[in-house]
């Protein structure tokens, strides 16, 4: 099998007093090695519950998904999750901060510091080492919050509206920035936002997910006319527009 | 950014800071000096008259209380005595207090279970419980401490349990993607996070603290500032009553700016 993930007839349910939430229906998809995805889709549509499921934090109702074939059941180190804030501890250093992975999972050894030290210092972070987050700028703490993922080495990288708490240019920047790392890393990267621009800007395909209980309305294959591409190179290709405007309306529609 | 201490700030900027460190200091003389008047107006009022020394004492007799007190080598005994229930009391109070938070952290069922007790305990006086721990432990210090320490635990769990279940849960989602376990939750991101939660809680057991023991020790009435002031009040010795009033305010306030400088020892990142 070439797929690095798999997600299987996933359907999830919560249940609160209130009821029943119905919050994914029957998705499948595959991911290849070292392909973007984006997902895009509704606010509370289930997009944040997608990623939990793939990342083996919640446990299913229906289906399942597969990791390099193998059934995720619980956390693994293959997958590296990015929240919407950088949530980098304030009582630890940068370097403390970034190797708080492999200290869980007690996997902290002399390698591991080492390739830790070493992301640091190709990310222009190693200076910052001993400085604690609230000393860095905005961008600069995202940095560090991809570093502390990647220090894991994982195989797959889910990135949940990582960029959305920063303000607009430094998000157009530091999206830049990460999609570089990611692209220079060689990583399978999964990304939830909003932002149907930044969402095509980044992605080879998109996932298009419909309202509450998410179902995949439609797959966009992103394919752009400019060579390197990069997340604001993708912005200036002919096509984007095309793709916005088909994307905005599938969303549109289904309000 | 460090530009705090560099010598090429500008003129404007050192003027600024000079103009701090003045109005702090005339702060700190009026502060002195309105205490200074309080108890020249108090003297002035009790030799001319005004007011009774016997029932109001009066500082030169205060002063000469505390000398002979000192001489009969009383006075220190009585300080440490109330001094060392004290902080036993409010770090039993604390350190019990965070211990049984985390339990409850820990298990959710026990907590809905211990809610309605808690709520009762909270309102609860504690001080009405004084006459049995006296009963059980016998009239001595470890009743004293074990009223102090009632009186600041039970506050200490809920506000400490209360900090625990609201760190932020994207932060437990992100060590659990890491595949954290629930002791490496509790270690790695709910204390430190709490910590500012906890070290408040404690400043709140001080004060708890101090006011268990000087009931304590009006009970149990053998000694400490608390005997002092009940023994002074039942002989009409009202210098000694303020006598110990005073020394207590003083060791109170010593306390709580030892508890402070601890706050901002351990609550300097977060
Ligand atoms: N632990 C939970 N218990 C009960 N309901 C939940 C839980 N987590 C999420 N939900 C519900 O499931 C639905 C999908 O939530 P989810 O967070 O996955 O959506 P989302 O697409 O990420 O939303 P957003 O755009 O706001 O990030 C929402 O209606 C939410 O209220
Ligand atoms: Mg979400």
């Amino acid at each position: 099998m070439s797929y690095v993930v798999e997600v299987c007839k996933l359907g999830m349910k919560y249940h609160s007093l209130n009821g029943e939430i119905d919050a994914l229906k029957n998705i499948n998809f595959s991911v290849s090695e070292g392909e973007f995805i984006s997902i895009v889709g509704p606010s509370g549509c289930g997009k944040s519950t997608l990623l939990s499921l793939i990342a083996g934090l919640i446990v299913p109702t229906t289906g399942g998904v597969f990791v390099e074939g193998k059934p995720v059941s619980e956390t693994s180190e293959k997958v590296g999750y990015m929240l919407q804030k950088d949530h980098l501890f304030e009582w630890r250093t940068i370097y403390q901060n970034v190797i708080l992975g492999p200290e869980i999972r007690g996997t902290l050894n002399a390698e591991t510091k080492e390739y830790a030290l070493k992301l640091l210092d190709t990310y222009g972070l190693l200076e910052f080492k001993d400085k604690y987050p609230s000393q860095l700028s905005g961008g600069m703490r995202q940095r560090a919050a991809l570093i502390r993922t990647l220090v894991a080495k994982p195989e797959i990288l889910l990135l949940d509206e990582a960029f959305s708490a920063l303000d607009y240019q430094t998000r157009l920047a530091v999206t830049e920035d990460i999609y570089s790392i990611i692209k220079k890393e060689g990583k399978t990267a999964i990304l939830v936002t909003h932002d149907i621009s930044e969402g095509i800007s980044m992605a080879d395909r998109v996932i298009v997910l419909s309202k509450r209980p998410a179902t995949i309305k439609k797959i966009y294959e992103i394919k752009l006319s400019c060579e390197k591409r990069t997340p604001l190179r993708s912005r200036e290709a002919p096509e984007f527009r095309e793709y916005f405007n088909k994307i905005w309306k599938e969303l549109d529609v289904n309000v | 950014m460090s530009d705090k201490k560099s010598p090429n700030i500008s003129p404007q900027h050192r003027e600024y800071l000079r103009r701090v460190k003045r109005r702090k200091r005339t702060i700190f003389i009026t502060q002195i000096s309105l205490l200074i008047l309080f108890f020249a107006l108090w003297e002035v009022a009790a030799r001319i008259g005004a007011i009774d020394p016997f029932i109001t004492s009066q500082p030169t007799r205060i002063i000469d209380t505390v000398l002979n007190l000192y001489r009969d080598g009383k006075l220190f005994n009585h300080i440490a005595i109330t001094c060392v229930e004290t902080i036993l009391g409010f770090i039993f109070g604390t350190l019990i207090g965070i211990l049984v938070a985390i339990i409850l952290w820990w298990s959710e069922f026990l907590e809905k279970v211990m809610e309605p007790y808690l709520v009762v305990l909270n309102s609860l006086p504690k001080i009405a419980l004084g006459p049995i721990f006296i009963v059980w432990i016998g009239a001595g210090p470890s009743a004293i401490v074990v009223i102090a320490m009632t009186i600041s635990v039970v506050v200490t769990i809920l506000e400490v349990l209360n900090g625990f279940l609201g760190v932020d849960q994207e932060k437990i989602k992100l060590v659990k993607t890491f595949g954290a376990n629930r002791v490496q939750i509790l270690t790695k991101v709910v204390l430190p996070s709490s910590l500012p939660v906890m070290v408040n809680a404690l400043k709140v057991s001080v004060g708890l603290s101090w006011v268990g023991v000087i009931v304590g020790e009006f009970l149990v009435s053998k000694a400490g500032l608390g005997y002092l002031i009940v023994y002074g009040g039942q002989v009409f010795q009202l210098d000694l009553v303020m006598a110990s009033v005073i020394i207590l305010s003083i060791a109170a306030f010593l306390m709580y700016r030892m508890v402070a400088w601890i706050e901002k020892l351990v609550v300097k990142r977060n």
